[in-house]
């Protein structure tokens, strides 16, 4: 019998048609597989969660905190992105099941849901802004935060996570989309 | 160099020349020249034709209200731009202009002779000559007037340019860079503000840059700009954008402007973006967009040679041009005495200043007379010479109502004044209102409706003094603070006086071409027909004459025509109303909206993650919604019927997989996560067994199907949704309304797995047998999992949950993996298939199994109006539940009506007649339109199978109908039919649960 | 594009939001209990108001919260945003800047 446990995941999209662009103005890459996980719950629940999981998530709206190899995006009141080490995804399931317990609460796995693509430089929050509408400044856009959001038609997590470097999630059908995008905004950067 | 350029001034760099072309001819110009001044330096004035009269036209202004110098520019096969007005068209070597709507040429233009035929074709002419017959209005009608009548051609081929699209935010957004504009920008910035300051000229200055009189801070003005800009440059909260048109005003502050980037470019880098737009999102608007001088309207005063007195001044003081040898001027303002007064230091010869007005006091008109100019008060124009540039002018004296012949002066240039016309476009775009400012006889901005503000020319506020006053002051407030920051200001203060409306004429009769529009071509003629014929509001007036109706948007003439519509109706102006200000300012090209949706990025492309394999193995593709779906898979010479066929036999006898990953997928978790199906869903969910799932039917709440999907427990609090795979956004949508704003009380999450899982599909009765090798931990017999059931399991090592499930009618399953596993699970189900007669089957394969087997497909055999009863699904309502998202509705009489309509099947006589989907159903044969329709046909197939075409059909009261024969009609004749029972395959389900 | 403030999230473009229709028609919640004019009535009846208007939005394209807004329909102006369940608040004056 065939065993595929040990073929590389994101084998499909993301490695295989999109190749890290290094620039004068900016990187932008596939960043590795990793564990996913919507939670959803009450604030008091998160809160256990968070404990289980290594990260108090932030109470701030749109805010991601992170500890290790680990950190919880804010998307909503009652929703949680939890992102781990790929190798982390079944511990991170059982760890939590296991302290919430009866409580009230939803964990799904996400993981292959989306893909993550990272974007740095000097011009980056330029390079965004030729398809996202929200305000990248510092004093609107500060590191750490996050939010869900549109990178022209494709709906994106987007989060700031230095001073040039941004995270975004995509869902992974939209990735073509999102990657062919920005490259084509960065060009006019290059000269 | 050439007779008309100055000895010395203006803005150009006289260091350098360059050889340009207009109409196959090579001119010379210095960089820093727009098209019109570099035409203006070789003595050119005739740049057009117009619209409808094919009149020969000159240049009219300096700046972006010109109307009628349209050109095309030309930079090769490609890249060809229509309708530019020269006068925004900056010079660069090898630039290829011409001129638009004449042939041959200019100088000689066949359909000049409109002109003289012009009496007949005013107002309205159009509508109401070519009426009749109808049928001509396509044939020869229009496409005479189009070839007559019209601006320039389109660019034969795509745009291979690239459009750059940019979203930012600021404290303050400055509109306009002259006095006004620049000292409100510097105010904001001093207070810390994050401004963008835009001007859509190639130099920000606006009229300071061709004003060599004033003194700011002991600075001529243009020096002072300099140091502003020097100042805002250096400042990294102030975006300072040139060459920049804000052409829209949208709500809540969000404006759009148009950047050219390479426009001005002789060789522009491949990368380069050719235009850039900016969506803005302002917390406040500064609108510094300063005036527009008027015409004057008098008989002949659109001859080449004739234009605004300060678009004179600036082609002289910003370009160094000189726009004639002998200038007569026609003025009821003093800024045309500057101008005169300049034109006569550069050695222009004044012929005659005639003023509209009794008595002029003031400086200018003091240095006129020093000068030795003629000034002749009380004047009126009653006509002027010349055929392809003006020759002469016919003066007339007012002296009461009474206009004499004055006498006729020899020139080759008018220039006219008739004062000063505030830009409020974008003010009233916004929505604000305008009022009638009585002593400026002008409309100024009154109530803002959004947090915008105008300042200096924009608002009736004249004088750089004043406009540095005005900006510095509300540039402070729109920053939320004060400034104290003052100009020291030497300037000529000028009277703001002004005509509008059409110059006395002798007789009180409008005189012959006296041209208020001149890029529709829109006489007093003209207007005073409408009039008489019972044209009054201005919006009427108008539409009939199409007065401002062109792509200048009648920034020269909305003002004209406004007077000269209330003397006629003996009316104050502001009675008469004012037509709305749309959105764009300026024309802005389609590349520029389109930006970067174009080709590949138009719109996302969504793929699955066995697409590639598929597209190896040369599978055809559909667009479903933004999704890509193989749709057959031809083998060597194949087409779709043939594929199809092979393809359905396969699944029958042997076994077929099929990529079902874009089905909608929603896991639904929490506590009440089976009350809340239950609340929605038409079926009962609390007796769902943990590893069972059933065929869900989702109403809206008028009753009527919304979707379906198979829904799977999977757990207690833990439900496997799937959906249709258009309506996977949507029922998340309508899932997430209910759950947030009526049962706020329910514990359950809704988190949408769709692209979490790669779906395959395996499908016959050989598909036990594919499967069983590859997978661990699960017992895959039919007495294990039977058909609806449901467990989690490893294949290939890999975690997956396995449905039992069929929409083919055969033995079933459906495997879910992680998606990046996807692709491997495929081809390791494919390898283990091939001992078996695997093949590979595509949408069009799936739709016709499942239409043997009578499954509907929402939005196929549905439209909006079906009910669960309808289609056949009354089955699956789960009768004893008090209430679920629908049912009330459906307890309306009328959705139990005998003769709604139902699902049947049809069976057409001829076994290889397809009917089309879509067509009309009816009873009987032979009828006469309007026909007494019944149904119609949803889907139509050939079904390789059965030997013979199947369809499925809605017809009214078509369950009791079957047996019966309904009728088709064809263009080619009725097509009879006998009904039939939805299933047309193994309708005991013996296959299914094999 | 509207500016819409979200309750939760801030201000954020029009291009996130999803316009979900008139505001506080609670669905009832006996649905059988009402007659066909009544049913009717809170299925298609909805107010076309000229003014301060309670409506529906969801953040669809961000924290997906549904939330009600008072907008005046004949400025475009968010008097007032408020989260699913509250009640609509008393607007001390109408109209102004949003």
């Amino acid at each position: 019998m065939a065993d595929l446990t040990g073929i590389p995941t994101m084998n499909h999209l993301t490695t295989a048609r999109i190749a890290p662009q290094v620039t004068r103005s900016h990187w932008l890459a596939p960043l590795a597989p990793r564990s996913r996980f919507s939670l959803r719950a009450a604030p008091q629940v998160l809160a256990l969660a968070g404990a289980a999981f290594g990260v108090a998530p932030s109470e701030q709206a749109c805010r991601a905190v992170v500890q290790g190899t680990r950190a919880a995006l804010w998307l909503s009141p009652d929703e949680q992105l939890l992102l781990g080490l790929e190798a982390d995804t079944a511990s991170i399931q059982a760890d939590l099941h296991a302290a919430l317990g009866k409580a009230a609460y939803s964990l799904v796995d996400v993981s292959h849901r989306q893909t993550a693509l990272e974007i740095s430089g000097p011009n980056a929050a330029d390079i965004l802004n030729g398809a996202s509408p929200l305000d990248l400044s510092l004093a609107a856009f500060p590191v750490g935060m996050c939010t869900r959001t549109l990178l022209d038609k494709a709906d994106i997590i987007l989060w700031r996570t230095q001073h040039d470097v941004f995270h975004i999630e995509v869902w992974r059908s939209f990735t073509d989309y999102v990657t062919g995008l920005l490259s084509v905004i960065a060009r006019e950067y290059e000269s | 160099m050439t007779q008309f350029r100055a000895a010395k001034g203006g803005r150009i760099d006289r260091s350098s020349a360059i050889e340009f072309e207009f109409d196959g001819q090579t001119y010379k110009a210095h960089p820093g020249d727009t098209l019109a001044s570099a035409l203006l330096a070789n003595g050119v004035h005739l740049v057009g034709r117009s619209f409808k009269y094919h009149r020969p036209r000159g240049l009219l202004a300096a700046g972006a209200e010109e109307p009628n110098a349209l050109v095309g520019v030309w930079r090769d096969s490609a890249r060809y731009t229509p309708n530019l007005r020269a006068t925004t068209v900056e010079i660069y070597p090898g630039l290829k202009a011409e001129s638009q709507n004449r042939s041959p040429s200019l100088k000689f233009d066949r359909a000049g002779i409109n002109g003289l035929f012009s009496r007949f074709i005013g107002a309205g002419f159009y509508y109401k000559t070519f009426m009749w017959p109808k049928t001509a209005w396509k044939s020869l009608y229009e496409p005479t007037i189009r070839e007559a009548a019209g601006l320039g051609r389109a660019p034969t081929q795509a745009d291979p340019d690239r459009y750059s699209n940019r979203h930012a935010h600021c404290d303050v957004l400055v509109v306009g860079a002259g006095a006004a504009g620049l000292s409100a920008a510097r105010a904001a910035a001093a207070a810390g503000a994050r401004v963008i300051l835009c001007d859509e000229q190639a130099e920000m200055g606006g009229s300071l840059l061709s004003d060599v009189h004033t003194r700011i801070n002991g600075l001529t003005a243009s020096a002072w700009v300099a140091s502003v800009l020097q100042e805002l440059k250096a400042n990294p909260r102030v975006t300072l954008l040139a060459r920049t048109t804000a052409f829209g005003y949208f709500p809540h502050n969000h404006l759009g402007l148009n950047e050219k980037l390479t426009e001005h470019v002789a060789a522009p880098k491949p990368d380069q973006p050719r235009e850039r737009l900016w969506q803005v999102r302002a917390a406040e608007v500064v609108l510094a967009m300063g005036a527009i001088e008027r015409p004057l309207v008098f008989p002949g005063n659109d001859l080449p040679g004739i234009l605004l007195a300060d678009a004179a001044r600036t082609y002289l003081q910003r370009y160094g041009v000189k726009v004639g040898s002998v200038v007569a001027v026609v003025t009821a303002h003093d800024s045309a005495y500057q101008t005169a007064l300049d034109l006569h230091a550069a050695g222009v010869k004044i012929a005659v200043i005639a003023d509209t007005r009794a008595e002029v006091s003031g400086d200018l008109a003091a240095q006129a007379w020093a000068a030795g100019i003629r000034i002749q008060h009380n004047s009126t124009v009653i006509g002027t010479r010349g055929k392809l540039r003006v020759t002469g002018i016919d003066l007339g004296q007012v002296s009461g109502s009474n206009v004499q012949p004055l006498e006729s002066i020899a020139c080759d240039t008018i220039i006219m004044s008739g004062g000063w016309t505030p830009s409020v476009h974008l003010h009233s775009q916004s929505r604000g209102k305008l009022v009638w400012d009585e002593s400026l006889s002008a409309y100024i901005p009154g109530q803002t409706a959004e947090r915008t503000r105008s300042v200096g020319s924009c608002r009736g506020i004249f004088g750089i003094a004043a406009s540095l006053a005005d900006g510095t002051k509300t540039g402070a407030e729109a920053a939320g603070t004060t400034s104290s920051i003052t100009y020291e200001v030497e300037e000529t203060r000028l009277a703001n006086t002004g005509f509008i409306g059409a110059l006395p004429q002798p007789g009180g009769k409008p005189g012959d071409k006296a041209f208020v529009d001149w890029q529709n071509d829109v006489t007093t003629k003209d207007l005073a027909l409408a009039m008489r014929e019972g044209f009054e509001s201005v919006e009427h007036v108008k539409r009939y004459t199409t007065n401002g109706m062109a792509t200048d948007q009648g920034k020269t003439s909305n003002m004209n025509a406004l007077a000269f519509l209330a003397a006629g109706l003996d009316k104050p102006i502001p009675a008469v109303g004012l037509t709305t200000f749309r959105m764009p300012y300026t024309p802005v090209t389609f590349g520029s909206f389109a930006g970067y949706s174009r080709g590949e990025l138009f719109d996302p492309v969504r793929r699955t993650a066995i697409h590639d394999w598929a597209q190896a193995q040369g599978a055809v593709f559909e667009d479903v919604g933004a999704w890509k779906r193989a749709r057959y898979f031809p083998r060597g010479n194949e087409d779709m019927h043939a594929a199809v066929d092979r393809e359905c036999v396969a699944v029958r006898q042997n076994c077929g997989i099929f990529d079902a990953s874009t089905l909608g997928k929603i896991e639904v978790v929490g506590p009440d996560a089976a009350t809340f199906l239950e609340r929605l869903y038409v079926n009962s969910w609390a007796n769902l067994k943990v590893g069972q799932s059933r065929y869900g039917i989702l109403c809206r709440e008028d009753g009527f199907v919304y979707d379906d999907g198979i829904i799977a427990r999977l757990a207690e609090d833990r439900f496997h949704v799937t959906t249709t795979t258009g309506g996977a956004a949507r029922v998340y949508a309508f899932m997430e309304d209910y759950l947030q704003t009526e049962w706020s009380d329910l514990s359950v999450w809704l988190t949408s797995i769709s692209e979490q899982y790669s779906v395959i599909a395996l499908q016959g009765p050989a598909a036990r047998r594919v499967l069983e090798p590859l997978v661990t931990g699960v017992d895959v017999s039919a007495q294990a999992l039977p058909h609806m059931g449901v467990v989690s399991g490893f294949i290939c090592g890999i975690p997956m949950r396995l449905f039992r499930v069929s929409f083919t009618g055969e033995l079933g399953f459906e495997i879910n993996v992680p998606s990046d596993y996807g692709r491997a699970v495929w081809e390791a189900i494919y390898a283990s298939g091939q001992p078996h007669g695997i093949v590979p089957y595509g949408t069009e394969s799936m739709h016709v199994l499942r239409a043997e087997k009578g499954y509907i497909i929402v939005g196929q055999e549905t439209d909006g109006t079906m009910t669960p009863d309808d289609v056949g699904l009354s089955w699956a309502i789960g009768k004893t539940k008090p209430d679920f998202v629908g049912k009330r509705s459906l307890a309306r009489s009328s959705m139990h009506a005998k003769d709604r309509k139902q699902l049947v099947g049809l069976r057409t006589q001829d076994p290889k007649l397809v009917l089309e989907e879509g067509a009309q159903i009816v009873d009987s044969p032979g009828q006469k339109a309007p026909m007494r329709l019944i149904g119609h046909v949803t889907s139509s197939y050939h079904s390789a199978v059965l030997g013979h075409s199947i369809a499925l059909a809605v017809v009214r009261g078509g369950r009791a109908r079957v047996g019966q024969t309904l009728y088709v009609p064809m263009p080619t004749g009725d097509i009879p039919v006998i009904v039939t029972s939805t299933v047309f395959y193994d309708s005991e389900g013996a296959k299914l649960h094999g | 594009m509207l500016l819409i403030q979200c309750p939760y999230c801030g201000p954020r473009p029009e291009l996130e939001f999803a316009y979900g229709g008139q505001a506080h028609i609670a669905r009832p919640l006996k649905p059988a209990d009402l007659n066909d004019d009544e049913w009717a009535a809170f299925l298609y009846m909805r107010v076309n108001t000229k003014g301060v208007h309670a409506e529906r939005w969801r953040h669809a394209r961000g924290c997906n919260r549904f939330f009600n807004a008072l907008r005046d329909t004949t400025t475009d102006h968010f008097l007032a945003v408020y989260k699913t369940g509250e009640a609509r608040p008393a607007l001390n004056t109408a109209g102004g800047h949003s």
